[in-house]
């Protein structure tokens, strides 16, 4: 009276293996599961209850249920465990053949009419269960497009009788939508809606071509925000590989939209500035990606930048250093993929009239200090382009729109297959240049060698082979500048 | 009963004394057991010299003030003749405009180039940006301040302060332990106005300290110069007033030096490309935001980036908030 159902479990992004055993013994009639199931993994049993009598499958009463979720020392979390659960129970209640769960994992949860609803990370488990060498994986109509990313191959369920049947070979599966069956048009954000801030439209190219971060300042109203949401618009597509890595992630986060499981536009993430430390890089019992994981391989936008918590700005630092974050929890350790582009804007002052000519700061100067205190040096030097804005005149605003995203995409493609083929060679000039700069402007050491990594972007964009005194002149008026706190 | 413990006794009864107060029992039990040898040592231990008033070496200007100082405690490298040299007092507005802080940043440097000793207080704004300016120069820069010469304050300054104290000098005529207390700022603003020949108000508000500076000058027959500014800009009321009431207008550093027989030095000749020079020349109309500058030269972007760094590494424009001003 023991059957057994294989399924996986979710640490981070990655899926092990669980194996969900339901033994009927004798004893008094009761339903216990154990083997470290949370909470949501616990009231399993009344939807699966519900859910085998919606069905119209028999319920083995008089008899004492155990299901065992093994390994046991591995926590369990979430609804996905609802489907491998009812159909163990099936199985060692001889209502569904046994033998035939060995060739399908299962994935999903129970409503209480028994119909399957999807959970996520089901890229993650059917990779995990194709690795497993099981060929076949039961879930909800909505996950089969995703699953079948993993290249494993889905049989849809939309109610638990149809899997029961199936799985008694009643009956075929059914069709399910391919993935990505139509794409969308581009995202209507161009930089031709742009007018003016002909400054910070190059830093932005610039930073398009090289994955520089950028921090944009100045005051309200500018097109600060507006500019950082044009990035992804002049990024090179994803590749296969790196759409991949991204839907994993954001089908861990539960975050896929079900007609389109493959996400093939980069990121756009822009959470407000009261978001804490785990929502920036994630967290949670069982870890979660945070907003720089999601933002992985697209594009992070930090609106009023100095207003976020110190401690989550802090937290920053790490992930854009090593391109991912890793949470360790009692239960081991996830790696969040986190390599991602930042773009920061903010104002100048608290008040934000610094930089507008038509507004007086009222700032005292205790509380410009602290304002600026708030961004660690540590921090500032992570952006390679800091482009200060100030407030257009009206005849600026009046100007014909500026060059859409189009042309500015296909010249940040072509300089960046520039930087990654050759190493840049420096000319004398410009080598001169860099040492009269370290002596006349406040230039650190890595306010040093970001100009260089500027300099070699702006002659990659120029298409020279070598990085002139121009170059690194363009660079240098992208520094922090003195607002800010000496570079 | 030195002056020294009277320098002593003001700062154990927080009180402002220039000269000892006579029939005070507490002051006398004071100076009775006042041992001078370890104060001076306990001083020298924590690299501060006292330079009392009837020492000749003390600054004939500021002892020719009307209430001046029982002695000055001094803290740095530059020896107390730095403070019998030429000396201008560079004062104006701690919440400065862009404007304020070039002008400032721009005399410190100039004047500390042609060998003038560049006096200020130390605080935010113009203050600051004066004693950076003659610093950036290899001037001689003397900062006063308003509490004990132990103290670093403003915070924000502790590293400026340092750099002063590493080629000149940090005064106070309040021994260490004094408290910073608004009080004692105007009384701190006679002795920057004593020590200098000749005071430059950079930019002051209406009711600002760096008024109290200059009346202070003008009451002891100095120089007292202002600069112009605009007469929209609030922070520009003070020295257009000043004007006004007939202080001389400072256009440029060299009114100034004139005084002292000097003449400016002239910038180094640095070759401009001709980019550079088109842009200058357009910069000289008045503060531009690079945008501007785009539409208005017709030059790209990046070329105009370019040519405005190659201006700032000259010495020939400053940016400050995203606006490019010709120096």
């Amino acid at each position: 009276m023991l059957a057994r159902t294989v399924t996986h479990a979710l640490v981070g992004l990655d899926a092990r293996r669980v194996e969900v055993e339901a033994h009927l013994g004798s004893g008094i009639p009761g339903f216990a599961i154990v083997g470290l199931a949370d909470r949501a993994c616990q009231e399993a049993k009344h939807r699966v209850r519900s859910g085998i009598a919606s069905a119209e499958l028999e319920w083995p009463v008089r008899r004492r249920i155990t299901v065992n979720l093994a390994p046991a020392e591995l926590r369990k979390e979430g609804s996905g465990f609802d489907l491998p659960i009812a159909l163990s129970i099936l199985a060692a209640s001889g209502q569904i053949p046994r033998e035939r769960l060995d060739d399908h994992a299962a994935v999903g949860e129970l409503g209480l009419d028994g119909s399957l609803r999807p959970v996520g990370g089901v890229i993650a488990l059917a990779e995990a269960a194709r690795r497993a060498g099981l060929p076949r994986i039961l879930c909800a109509e909505r996950s089969c497009a995703e699953a079948a990313l993993a290249e494993i191959e889905p049989v849809p369920v939309r109610h638990l009788s149809e899997a029961a049947a199936y799985l008694r070979g009643e009956r075929d599966p059914e069709p399910w939508v391919e993935p990505n069956g139509h794409r969308d048009e581009k995202p209507a954000l161009d930089l031709a809606d742009l007018r003016g801030q002909e400054r910070a439209r190059r830093a932005l190219e610039i930073a398009a071509a090289g994955g520089h971060n950028l921090l944009l300042a100045g005051p309200p109203g500018t097109g600060k925000t507006m500019l950082a949401r044009r990035l992804p618009g002049i990024l090179p597509p994803l590749s296969t590989a790196e759409a991949l890595e991204v839907t994993r992630i954001h089908s861990v986060a539960g975050m896929l939209a079900a007609d389109r499981p493959l996400v093939t536009d980069r990121p756009l993430r822009s959470p407000h500035y009261n978001a804490s430390v785990a929502a920036l890089v994630g967290g949670g019992p069982g870890p979660k990606p945070g907003e720089v994981s999601l933002a992985h391989r697209g594009v992070l936008v930090l609106d009023e930048f100095a207003e976020f918590q110190r401690p989550a700005l802090e937290a920053l630092r790490q992930p854009l250093e090593d391109g991912f974050v890793s949470i360790a929890r009692v239960g081991g350790r996830a790696v969040f993929p986190a390599r991602f582009q930042l773009v920061a804007a903010m104002n100048l002052c608290p008040c934000g009239a610094r930089g507008d000519p038509a507004a007086d700061c009222k700032c005292s100067p205790q509380r410009l200090s602290a304002f600026r205190d708030k961004l660690s040096r540590a921090l500032l030097d992570r952006f390679d382009l800091v482009v200060a804005m100030p407030r257009p005149r009206a005849s600026e605003l009046a100007a014909p729109p500026g060059e859409g995203s189009d042309p500015v995409c296909h010249r940040v493609a072509a300089a960046r297959e520039r930087l990654d083929a050759v190493r840049a060679e420096w000319t004398k000039e410009a080598t001169e240049l860099l040492d009269r700069a370290v002596e006349r402007l406040p230039l650190s050491g890595r306010g040093r060698a970001r100009a260089r990594r500027v300099a070699e972007t702006v002659a990659a964009l120029a298409c020279e082979p070598a990085v002139g005194a121009e170059h690194l002149g363009e660079a240098l008026a992208y520094r922090s500048p003195t607002e800010l706190g000496p570079a | 009963m030195s002056d020294l413990a009277l320098a002593a006794f003001a700062a154990e009864t927080n009180r402002h004394l220039v000269r000892k107060p006579r029939g005070d029992p507490v002051f006398r039990a004071f100076a009775r057991t006042f041992d001078e040898a370890a104060y001076l040592g306990r001083l020298r231990e924590n690299g501060v010299t006292w330079l009392p008033r009837t020492d000749p070496e003390f600054p004939p200007l500021l002892d020719a003030i009307h209430d001046p100082p029982p002695g000055l405690f001094l803290r740095g490298s530059a020896g107390s003749e730095a403070l019998r040299r030429p000396t201008v007092a560079v004062v104006g507005a701690r919440a400065c405009s862009p404007y304020g802080a070039q002008v400032a940043r721009l005399l410190g440097k100039e004047l500390g180039a042609a060998g003038i000793v560049v006096v200020s207080g130390l605080a935010r704004g113009v203050d600051g940006e004066a004693h950076r300016g003659a610093l950036e120069a290899a001037g001689t820069t003397v900062a006063v301040l308003g509490c004990g010469i132990d103290r670093d304050y403003p915070a924000a300054h502790a590293e400026l302060g340092a750099r002063v104290r590493a080629s000149g000098l940090v005064v106070s005529e309040y021994a260490p332990g004094v408290e910073p207390a608004p009080w004692r700022f105007p009384a701190r603003n006679r002795v920057i106005a004593g020590l200098a020949a000749v005071t430059v108000v950079v930019e002051a508000r209406e009711r600002s300290g760096a008024l109290i500076t200059a009346d202070l000058a003008l009451e002891e027959g100095r120089e007292v110069f202002a600069v112009p500014g605009e007469i929209t800009s609030a922070l520009s009321l003070g020295t257009n007033e000043l004007l006004r009431l007939g202080a001389a207008p400072l256009l440029s550093s060299a009114d100034v030096l004139e005084l002292f027989g000097l003449t400016a030095q002239q910038p180094e000749a640095v070759d401009l490309t001709s980019t550079a020079d088109a842009v200058l020349a357009r910069l000289r109309d008045g503060p531009t935001s690079a945008d501007e500058l785009v539409r208005s030269t017709g030059l790209d972007a990046g070329v105009l980036a370019s040519a405005l760094t190659e201006l700032e590494l000259a010495g020939r424009a400053v940016a400050a908030g995203g606006v490019y001003r010709a120096n």
